[in-house]
């Protein structure tokens, strides 16, 4: 059959170009733009090739200290809060009820932190930890606890962490229970007859289950936790010092406080592609699981 | 290795024991001996899965006992009976492969290893599967994965009887019947009590000796497929037995005579004192009334079309506002709506209020 050759056909892409276009590329192309130039201000742009990466890239200079300073502060953040989030919400979600009122009297109590806008949940928790007013803080020091978030390294890491945990625990949770769930009763039952123990039964078909949304879990919590921004800045304001300062932090300080666009556009090219490597190999790998298990179906 | 005793069994899933009839199962009194195979049988949601489950420990009954040669356990657990049980959905470790899976149940128990590994070899080769023993067990096929579900239960050597959820339900039709010759082979080698729950009257009466029926949560017969067609004892067994069913008509009986749409119908046997105020009904199996041509002394009927299922056919027929339907003997050439019934009077058999009626000599 003959189509027609019509070129007009373009102009139906054209209202998506046009979207992607304002949304996305040339955002993200100024900011390629500005990563390869200086500025002093007034306009003016000098351009300096891919001096910026360079130096973002090399610990010994100042950006490239705080880069790599922060980055590890990002890690090691996201790290804490998976080592305690995951186990944390799975524990949470087994011991849930199945059936009854208290089912939806826990799903929506274990909702709320989540439909608590970020910078909310910033000031609640910098609120609750004041030495003076909160009452966390002023419990903690009244039972001999030298709390305090302002001034000390590890109490305001521990804010931090707990605020996280506080917040997000409930995703990992509720995601945990719609995998646990999903389960037959038949496995429950077949596990009886086997004579399985209640750790055996979690290891052999309650934690193989949830696998799944395991991964979906981690990955969110993962890229959530690897941008978190509000908290923190509301809490510490990325202090004492620079010891709670995460990348975003460090990138509002750069593009904002000092106007380095230059840098700032570098590092955040940099951070860009960091998180985009991540999710791409977590996708690779959930996907790989998911293409398993269509194989499985395929066969059965 | 047992026998099993259900003692005025009765379960109601609401918890209400006051009214029997509101029951999931209506209390039932029966023994199934040790190394038979039995099947319950009976349409969605007639109380088999729960009489299954009941005997499994999964549900805990309102009322009445089980009893494993003569040992009441009722109250013990699932694990502490033993009892394997095969569900409808293949249910296996995702993690674990073929052997790992067939070695849980013993592992869960605390079976030496050595001890662990002998038997499972040997259900392994029993069940064809130890070509797959190292292999994950997700990957396998469906009839391959209700294979390792019942080897999870044969691995066991204290098992007292295995249970069959309508094991072969996601399992391919060419399959099934090697699934099914499997289990028969099985049976006979190992000596086990085994309790068969489906809703498919082929798998129950191929794979039973003896066929518990059940309907509304009453077991309405126990016996013989033999016995089950030949002598239905509620019109249910009747008519959910037998393809096509039992024809079950209104009739007036007076001794060794039943009047059906005006005409008279001779019986084997004579059934004076009949209950009066009770529905009077007779049975007859389509395969013991033929199709004639109009003649006097037979009653009327009219074809409505003629099903033909290869080795025999069949007529579908009315009589009066009754439908009805007859064997066409072979070779003979349907000349119009209009024919005659021949009935087999030692096959017609009578029902008062459902159930069969023994007439006398």
């Amino acid at each position: 059959m003959d189509k027609t050759v019509n070129q007009k056909a373009w102009f139906l892409v054209l209202p998506v170009f046009l979207v992607v276009a304002f949304s996305a590329i040339l955002p993200l192309m100024t900011v390629v733009n500005y990563s390869m130039q200086d500025t002093f201000g007034n306009n003016q742009f000098f351009w300096n090739g891919v001096g910026w990466f360079k130096e973002l890239l090399d610990p010994s200079t100042d950006l490239g200290e705080r880069f790599f300073a922060s980055l590890w502060r990002n890690l090691f953040f996201s790290t804490v809060i998976l080592a305690i989030e995951v186990p944390l919400g799975i524990v949470v979600a087994l011991s849930m009820p199945r059936q009854g009122w208290t089912v939806a009297a826990c799903l929506v109590t274990m909702a709320l932190p989540l439909l608590i806008p970020w910078n909310v949940v910033g000031t609640i928790w910098q609120i609750f930890g004041r030495p003076d007013i909160g009452l966390l803080g002023y419990v903690l020091n009244s039972i001999g606890l030298n709390y305090n978030y302002v001034s000390n390294e590890f109490d305001a890491w521990a804010t931090v962490i707990v605020m996280d945990v506080w917040h997000w625990t409930s995703l990992v949770a509720l995601l945990c229970y719609a995998g646990l769930k999903s389960i037959p009763d038949a496995y429950y039952q077949a596990a009886q007859i086997d004579g399985a123990s209640r750790w055996a039964v979690f290891t052999a078909i309650q934690l193989p289950k949830m696998n799944r949304v395991l991964l979906i879990a981690v990955l969110l919590r993962f890229m959530d936790s690897f941008m978190i921004y509000t908290e923190p800045f509301v809490v510490t304001g990325g202090g004492p010092g620079n010891s709670t300062t995460f990348i975003s932090i460090e990138l509002v300080k750069i593009a904002l406080g000092q106007f380095d666009l230059g840098k700032a556009a570098a590092l955040s090219l940099v951070y860009n592609l960091i998180i985009i490597i991540v999710c791409w190999v977590f996708y690779t790998v959930m996907t790989n699981a998911g293409a398993d298990r269509q194989a499985n179906k395929g066969v059965a | 290795m047992a026998r099993i005793d259900l003692v005025d069994l009765a379960h109601s899933y609401s918890g209400n024991t006051a009214d029997p009839e509101s029951f999931a199962l209506k209390p039932v009194t029966m023994t199934w001996r040790q190394g038979g195979a039995y099947a319950l049988l009976g349409p969605s949601g007639c109380g088999k899965t729960t009489l299954l489950n009941l005997i499994s420990g999964i549900v805990t009954p309102s009322r009445g006992k089980i009893l494993f040669d003569g040992v009441d356990i009722t109250p013990l657990t699932t694990q502490k009976r033993n009892i394997a049980q095969v569900f409808q959905f293949p249910v296996i470790y995702d993690t674990m492969t073929v052997g790992q899976n067939l070695a849980f149940p013993l592992k869960n128990r605390g079976v030496p290893k050595a001890e662990n590994d002998a038997r499972v070899a040997e259900i392994a080769r029993l069940l064809d599967l130890t070509p797959y023993l190292g292999r994950k067990a997700t990957r396998l096929t469906a009839d391959a994965k209700q294979k390792i579900s019942l080897g999870r239960g044969l691995v066991r050597s204290d098992v007292a009887a295995i249970l069959f959820d309508e094991p072969l339900t996601v399992i391919d039709p060419e399959l099934k019947w090697q699934l099914r010759s499997k289990l028969k082979a099985l049976h006979r080698a190992l000596d086990l009590t085994m309790i068969y729950v489906t809703h498919d009257q082929t798998e129950a009466l191929t794979f039973a000796d003896t066929v518990v029926v059940m309907h509304d949560g009453r077991v309405v017969q126990s016996g013989t497929p033999a016995e089950l067609f030949d002598r239905p004892e509620h019109t249910f067994v009747g008519y959910f037995i037998g393809s096509p069913g039992m024809n079950i008509v209104p009739a007036e009986v007076r001794g060794r005579e039943a009047r059906i749409d005006g005409h008279t119908i001779a019986l084997n046997r004579s059934y004076d004192g009949l209950p009066s105020a009770a529905k009077i009904e007779i049975g007859v199996r389509p395969e013991f009334v033929d199709v004639a041509p109009p003649a006097p002394g037979l009653l009327s009927a009219s074809i409505e079309r003629i099903d033909d299922l290869g080795r025999v056919r069949f007529a579908r027929v009315r009589i009066g506002d009754a439908k009805f339907s007859a064997r066409v003997p072979p070779g003979f050439s349907i000349p119009g709506e209009a024919a005659g019934l021949i009935f087999d009077p030692s096959h017609v058999h009578v029902y008062a209020d459902s159930r069969l009626v023994e007439g006398s000599a």
